[in-house]
């Protein structure tokens, strides 16, 4: 029963043949079941889940469900702020850090009656690939816990994956939604930059992170996205025009659509299975009335370069925030400056102080125009030539990532190789477009693979029609070895 | 070739106290990623004017009205070290 869909869960509590704490305990059950092995989570909240599930059993014995997302048990990445809840970014800084606010998109699941089931793990301050560079611990991957689950947002995807969530939320900055999703086996969406809000979400690259949701259905996805989406005075970037309907276009399929593939994220460096299996939707789009269209997107050879030099300098700003003065740890000095480079430096964990120091360094005096100058500009040129692309096709496909998920340690000291993980889901975070993930097959290993569609931006409705066509194809319905319980 | 930086300036400037084998790892770390990113030199971005942002945005304004903030002592609490609603540091300048 914990594998249930949000949709299946929702008909069933709204007929009455589940309540809303016997679907939280089957969640519970299924992570005490899983923990010990997979560490998707740093912080299970059970005892206010169970009150929030009762409440949620109370509205529908009154029959006034707050919403879709009533009685649904949905974790929340430990970068989103939680009033009363600890929060650490998977940081030795932050430890022990109960915000004094809920973020946005805590505060809309709260008031459409989802049940929150705790805190997900990540690389710290959402800066990796693999969820290695978490201060408490990796995840590890449901399908071999040999290898990693993606990442940043590694225990978001693996707790989708085993069913110990039935969705949950995650960041985006570059890939960090999409490339966990792929290689857990899971959906997972970064939605159009603006169409959620980030306050509250811990920032790392202000100009690139976008929350979205995981789920097991491309439907379930739109659900969550549908409620967390919308305008927020609290940040200065949330759209304020129109928002895309994401969860009506569902049934249109892809007949007359054109679809484009990109040349440059293929080929050298991609493993055949992935290769394969991705050719192989293609030609199952084909066959299902969709035109097939290849184009070419030059700056995707350079967009990781691009990012390596924007991310990490917005991430130097914002990361100053932290100096052991308003919250989390303090080591102590003789001025404030030696109290925060001692904080600072005891506090941070190695990737995220290379990223500072990157950042920093991009920004400084002397290297600004060479580096981040440059960079921005060449940012401008990704969105021209996608806006060129996407003048000629509805909607742009790739792999989600080049590999299926990697062992433990395989790249955690060649920090170049583990950002190469990301190189198909950068682009649409430079260009601030929305983009998916859909599980598209298992590799002989048993392994998952991601299929990535992209949409210009605000073209939510079009990229989940054509993720429900790519998931229908499919028809992935392979569960992790995990979650098979023992008889 | 691997850009040579100086580490010791730029740890500085992010205020993080390193230790000399320490910076020598993120000297030779960022030296090669810097390599790979100094790739966007080699763009052609004659006439290009930089985003500093994905979508157009221009300034949000909003009435200044008076309405509740976050609660004092609460915000107080997750501080190291406070004292009669203030949060409390080392001094600024050396003493000596």
């Amino acid at each position: 029963m914990a594998d249930l869909t949000i949709t299946q869960a929702g008909i069933e509590l709204r007929t009455g043949s589940l309540t809303a704490s016997d679907l939280l305990e089957r969640t519970l059950e299924r992570a005490a079941f899983t923990e010990a092995e997979l560490h998707a989570y740093l912080t299970l909240d059970q005892d206010r889940a169970r009150t929030a599930a009762a409440q949620s059993d109370a509205r529908f014995a009154d029959s006034e469900p707050l919403g879709p997302l009533d009685g649904i048990p949905i974790a929340l990445k430990d970068n989103l702020c939680t009033r009363g809840t600890e929060t650490t970014c998977a940081s030795q800084i932050l430890s022990g850090y109960h915000p004094p606010y809920d973020a946005t998109v805590v505060a809309r699941l709260r008031a459409g009656g989802a049940v929150l089931t705790g805190k997900t793990n990540l690389d710290e301050f959402a800066m990796g690939s693999s969820t290695e560079n978490s201060a408490y611990g990796p995840t590890r991957n449901p399908w071999d816990p040999t290898r990693v689950p993606g990442g940043s947002s590694g225990g978001s995807a693996a707790a989708v994956a085993v069913g110990s969530a039935l969705a949950a939320l995650g960041s985006d900055t570059g890939g960090s939604i999409r490339q966990p999703a792929a290689l857990c086996g899971v959906v997972g969406v970064k939605p159009t930059y603006g169409l959620v809000s980030r306050y509250g979400l811990i920032a790392f690259g202000s100009s690139l992170d976008q929350i979205g949701p995981f789920a097991r259905t491309v439907g379930d996805a739109a659900t969550v996205l549908g409620v967390i989406a919308g305008h927020d005075p609290l940040d200065a970037t949330s759209w304020r025009g129109e928002y895309p309907e994401v969860g009506t276009h569902l049934e249109t399929g892809v007949a007359g659509m054109r679809v484009g593939v990109i040349r440059e994220l293929g080929g050298e460096g991609y493993e055949p299975q992935v290769t394969e299996t991705s050719r192989r939707m293609l030609d199952q789009l084909s066959d299902a009335g969709a035109e097939i269209v290849e184009v070419s997107i030059p700056t995707c050879d350079v967009a990781l370069s691009t990012y390596y030099l924007i991310a990490p300098a917005e991430a130097s700003a914002n990361l100053a925030r932290f100096d052991g003065i308003r919250y989390g740890s303090r080591v102590e000095g003789g001025t404030a400056e030696e109290m925060m480079a001692r904080t600072r430096a005891e506090g941070f964990g190695p990737e995220v102080t290379r990223r500072i120091l990157l950042g920093t360094y991009a920004l400084s005096a002397g290297y600004y125009d060479a580096f981040y100058g440059q960079a921005q500009k060449v940012r401008t040129l990704v969105k021209q030539q996608f806006a060129a692309a996407y003048e000629k096709v509805d909607v742009l496909v790739s792999p989600t990532s080049p590999t299926v998920a990697f062992e433990l340690e395989a790249k955690t000291e060649d920090p170049l190789a583990m950002y190469l993980s990301d190189v198909c889901n950068i682009p649409a975070n430079l260009a601030g477009h929305p983009a998916m993930t859909v599980p598209i097959g298992l590799d002989t290993a048993g392994l998952p693979i991601g299929f990535q569609v992209m949409a210009p931006a605000l073209g939510e409705a079009t990229m989940f029609g054509v993720a429900a066509e790519v998931e229908r194809l499919a028809g992935f319905v392979a569960r992790p070895p995990m979650t098979e319980v023992p008889t | 070739m691997p850009i040579d930086i100086d580490i010791a300036h730029v740890a500085r400037l992010a205020r993080l106290e390193l230790s000399d084998s320490d910076l020598d790892l993120y000297r030779n770390q960022l030296g090669v990623i810097l390599e790979h990113a100094a790739r966007v030199q080699a763009v052609d971005t004659e006439g290009i004017e930089p985003s500093a942002h994905p979508l157009e945005m221009t300034n949000t304004f909003r009435p200044d009205e008076v309405r509740a903030s976050l609660d004092r002592d609460e915000v107080l609490s997750q501080a190291p070290e406070s004292r009669d609603g203030y949060f409390v540091v080392p001094p600024a300048l050396d003493q000596d």
